[in-house]
């Protein structure tokens, strides 16, 4: 690997770092359902862009953008399914927040 | 190499608004503008036709149906903003500690991989899609399906 793609990689591997820690963070802290939802995002997006750099510096990028959209497909079904769950939250507590959702075993 | 870098800035101070606005709104808006700097990043780091699909899908539909579902909240009181401010700068204090533990768990995953080129033919998306990788996309139409069913499944009315 010359010195650009040495270079390109560890901004772009620490860029993508960032965000999943932000993600993670984003996770964390709140409590709203839909935030969480964002985190997660955020946290798909990294790995998404991570991929996009595996690809770049190994010279793969076909597989890496195969791989890509089979990752934004299933991402498009999670993030519809667990917001057809938060409507569903909402239908039956009228809040979306999770705190209302943890005496789901009574 | 600088708008690469001014990219991938960009798109760390919009994650940073995502994460610490109050409002939900401005929060979803900040995600749609991660997932147009990523999407401009892709096309930049090779990567075309997986950078239009994010581009429409996850900036597109994605921010749609967040869109949607912030429509159903209630907007937050000026008081309100206040304390969930307060209560989001006093969780900041842990955000170093996660950065430390999640940077030890990845410091030996993020080494720079040595690989020999690719064989000819496989740096094409189309020829590795449609030839190498096609049981994939019998897994995505299962997925879809799996998903569509699944949001039937939770709005189905109970019979009379």
């Amino acid at each position: 690997m010359n010195a650009d793609a040495s270079q390109l990689f560890w901004m772009t591997g620490i860029a993508s770092f960032l965000l999943l820690t932000a993600g993670v963070y984003y996770l964390l802290v709140t409590f709203n359902l839909i935030r969480a939802l964002i985190g997660v995002e955020l946290m798909i997006k990294a790995v998404t862009l991570f991929i996009a750099l595996a690809g770049r510096v190994t010279g793969r990028e076909g597989l890496a953008q195969a791989i890509m959209i089979t990752l934004i497909v299933i991402e498009v079904v999670i993030m519809v399914v667990a917001g057809g769950l938060v409507l569903g939250v909402f239908r039956t507590t009228r809040s979306i927040s999770s705190r209302e959702i943890r005496n789901l075993r009574d | 190499m600088t708008i690469e870098l001014i990219l991938l800035g960009l798109m760390l101070l919009a994650a940073v608004w995502t994460v610490m606005t109050v409002r939900l709104l401005l929060s979803v808006i900040g995600l749609a503008l991660v997932s147009a700097l990523v999407s401009v990043l892709m096309y930049r780091l090779n990567a075309p036709y997986a950078a239009v699909f994010e581009l429409s899908v996850c900036a597109g539909l994605i921010s749609v149906i967040f869109f949607v579902a912030v429509s159903f909240t209630k907007r937050l009181t000026d008081a309100d903003v206040r304390t969930l401010r307060k209560e989001r700068i006093k969780k900041t204090v842990w955000l170093p500690l996660l950065m430390a533990g999640l940077g030890l768990m990845l410091a030996k995953t993020l080494a720079p991989p040595v690989l020999e080129a690719p064989a000819q033919g496989q740096t094409d998306v189309r020829t590795v899609l449609w030839g190498l990788r096609h049981l994939d996309l019998f897994g995505q139409i299962i997925v879809l399906l799996a998903g569509a069913f699944g949001v039937v499944a939770f709005f189905k009315d109970k019979k009379k």
